[in-house]
């Protein structure tokens, strides 16, 4: 679903990176590299081919960890084929059907990957990591729930996190001696202000749906923890008309009614840009969104953040919630599997292991300003540039009890998809709380 | 109708026949086929039976679609067919600079159907928009209108941007067949001191009949399965309210990967074209293929 942008920070840190690669990268790779591969055979390289769908910056990192792996492991070749994002997904999904997949797949954890787990097409990657503790304890406890199914491991993270929070123009807020809203009534006080005074309080892409989601994934996690949506994944009988929803869905309408969103969000675009533009331009004050909304307003508008007007917070608390304030929604993170068709699933476990997410492969995810979800990376963040942001977005993923994935990618597709529409309704009010449960519902028993 | 069959005409028709087997029937019956599955195109198929149609027929949102498409029919039936045979009949005359015009009056249909939809969504942004800005300056309305995301609105305003990219096309052919009208059917009118209208009523529009009915047959059997305009301007939203069929059908098979549900459209949506244009052609006799042009 999410756009996801990439900026270069900081072109020239990757090539001095780059020139400090071969070193490191040979470093990693003592160890368990040359014992799993001498036991694929003496018949000479074994090859694996990766799939993966990161653009620009992005891609080099991923290309650059590709070729250290092969310079520090002579018995490997790995190739790495970059496609298009949504081409891909239907590329995958005919590659597993007709069981021509590649060694290793990169993908977004949840419902996807659920169901070729269910057709048998996933390598368990459970009993390597149990194997390896240091392997199993690199990465944030919070982001590995979405490749997690019956307490069994299917993937590991490949980029950064891409946590949801609240943007914020500073400049707008000065102007009408506001402070970031830090509880709901907060900012339903802030929404009031900003609307008498003809800036838009909070600017939504309701065109692509996805941003409705945001709103409702926080306030349900506020309000009932991340039980009630649990409950839904789990296939419970009734679950969306858990009391949770039912009150997040009239507090959207709530704002939604008090005119917290700009003129004509049903058309404006997020993935063209237009709701960080109001943020931007002044002509609105605040902006839910994904950790890339940052990258997307550096990329439109540098001097905007140069100038220090970008501000950034968590999602208010709502007051009486069950939930941890600091859990959070988003994108954990993508994530390679290894596909069970795969004729060299030891190398491929290898590469997992030794090139991905390795110290070198950390260190240029944070110079293109990306947040890896990785241990004991704060200093590294805070050197870097935008170092308060990385940081910021960083101690989001490391405190939060519950990293909730977006639901659109947990849940089966036919559901999220109808998730979308329905909410997309609620926030037209062509649809109440109670229809919303009720049309849920029933599709989650369809 | 009456000819006789043998090896050199069935060899003759050979080619269309394998071609119109290939592209067209297999993959008709292999919908068919698909519609009685349970199947996400990944892991194996479940035969279900009719068990899709029933839950197509049984929600709401198979038959909004059906609504909507209908609506979007008749819509650009309306909008199209008058304006492009006005133009049409326009470009038609031997008047100088018409070709310059027929240049202008074309240039849409020499657009993509994505480019046409970009352009159209900045056009009507509800923020940064050309048109808002155009009105709220000629102190029409508020300057505040949101075209694409009003539930009301949002199907009128696709329609006649579909109408923007079509109408090119259909005055093409009412100019090509107006240009055939004979021109002494026009100096007998003059001689007889008809005007304009009575010309255009009693010698245009008749000898037209047949360009009238491919044109309608073109714009009800397109309007059902337009999507790609559509997919860019609004992707079927705001909430449902431009999920026409072939939009839900898309959905359904593609993105909640339910190519069962997503092949009972298909096929609703084959047998739905096959009876509009059948229909449409009895009753026009256009089969008949009649002569305009008796006594010529």
């Amino acid at each position: 679903m999410l756009k996801r942008p990439k900026v270069v920070l900081s072109a020239g840190v990757t090539v001095a990176l780059t020139a400090s690669a071969l070193v490191t990268g040979c470093g990693n790779a003592s160890g368990g590299s040359n014992s799993s591969s001498g036991a694929s055979g003496t018949s000479g390289k074994s090859s694996i081919t990766i799939w993966d769908i990161q653009t620009g910056a992005s891609q080099k990192v991923v290309q650059d960890m590709s070729n250290d792996f092969n310079k520090s492991h002579p018995d490997i070749q790995s190739t790495v084929q970059f496609f298009e994002n949504d081409p891909y997904k239907q590329k995958i999904q005919i590659a597993m059907g007709a069981h021509n997949p590649p060694d290793i797949f990169t993908g977004w954890g949840g419902g996807v990957l659920k169901s070729y787990i269910d057709a048998g097409d996933v390598y368990d990657l459970t009993s390597d990591l149990k194997a390896d503790p240091s392997w199993a304890n690199r990465f944030l406890p919070s982001v590995m729930k979405p490749v997690t199914f019956d307490g069994k491991i299917y993937g590991v993270p490949n980029d950064n996190v891409q946590p949801v929070m609240m943007f914020y123009n500073k400049q707008v807020f000065q102007q009408y001696h506001l402070t970031p809203p830090k509880t709901w009534d907060d900012l339903l006080n802030d929404v009031k202000v900003f609307k008498a005074h003809g800036i838009a309080p909070i600017s939504l892409g309701g065109k692509d749906q996805w941003p409705d989601l945001m709103y409702e994934e926080y306030l349900v996690d506020r309000i009932g923890g991340p039980q009630v949506f649990n409950n839904v994944l789990a296939g419970k009988k009734n679950a969306w008309s858990d009391p949770a929803f039912l009150k997040a869905n009239t507090m959207i309408q709530q704002l939604v009614n008090a005119g917290a969103f700009e003129q004509g969000f049903s058309s404006v675009s997020s993935n063209q840009g237009e709701d960080a533009a109001l943020l931007y331009t002044g002509k609105a004050a605040m902006e839910l969104m994904g950790s890339w909304g940052f990258a997307t307003i550096l990329s439109d508008d540098k001097s905007f953040i140069d100038q220090g007007n970008l501000g950034f917070m968590t999602f208010p608390t709502v007051p009486g919630g069950k939930g941890n304030p600091n859990d959070i929604v988003g994108n954990p993170s993508n994530y390679y599997s290894i596909s069970n068709d795969s004729k060299n699933k030891k190398a491929a476990v290898t590469f997992l292991k030794d090139a991905v997410l390795n110290d070198q492969n950390v260190k240029e995810w944070i110079s293109i300003g990306d947040v890896p979800p990785v241990q004991g990376i704060e200093s590294e963040l805070k050197q870097a540039t935008y170092g308060d942001y990385l940081s910021f977005t960083y101690d989001m993923v490391k405190d939060a009890p519950n990293f909730q994935a977006s639901w659109d990618q947990a849940l089966p597709p036919s559901e999220a998809q109808e998730l979308l529409t329905d909410l997309s309704k609620l926030f037209l009010n062509q649809m109440t709380p109670q229809q919303f449960s009720d049309d849920m519902n029933q599709h989650m028993q369809s | 109708m009456g000819t006789k069959m043998n090896w050199q005409r069935w060899l003759m028709i050979a080619p269309a026949v394998v071609f119109f087997a290939v592209f067209a029937l297999f993959p008709m019956l292999m919908a068919v086929y698909y519609s009685g599955l349970q199947w996400n195109g990944i892991s194996s198929a479940k035969w279900v039976g009719l068990a899709n149609w029933g839950s197509v027929f049984r929600s709401g949102d198979a038959l909004h679609a059906l609504r909507l498409t209908a609506e979007v029919m008749v819509l650009s039936w309306v909008v199209q067919t008058p304006i492009s045979l006005l133009v049409g009949v326009f470009l038609a005359g031997r008047q100088r600079h018409r070709a310059v015009f027929g240049v202008f009056y074309f240039v849409p249909l020499l657009f993509s159907s994505v480019a046409i939809g970009v352009t159209w969504s900045y056009i009507l942004n509800p923020n940064f928009g050309l048109l808002d800005a155009l009105l709220k300056s000629l102190h029409i309305g508020n300057g505040n209108q949101n075209w694409l995301g009003n539930t009301h609105l949002a199907l009128l305003v696709v329609t006649l941007i579909i109408a923007w990219q079509f109408i090119p096309f259909h005055s093409l052919l009412y100019q090509g067949g107006a240009k055939q009208i004979p021109d002494s059917l026009y100096e007998a009118a003059t001689i007889d001191g008809a005007n304009v209208w009575n010309t255009f009523f009693s010698i245009t529009l008749p000898q037209l009949k047949y360009t009238l009915i491919t044109s309608s047959v073109l714009v009800l059997t397109g309007s059902l399965t337009y999507f790609d305009l559509i997919y860019v301007l609004t992707d079927g939203g705001p909430g449902d309210a431009t999920t026409v069929l072939a939009m839900d059908m898309y959905k359904q098979a593609f993105v909640n990967q339910n190519i069962g549900l997503g092949s009972v459209l298909a096929v609703i949506l084959a047998v739905a074209g096959v009876i509009l244009s059948i229909l449409t052609l009895r009753f026009t006799g256009f089969s008949r293929m009649e002569s305009q042009l008796e006594g010529m």
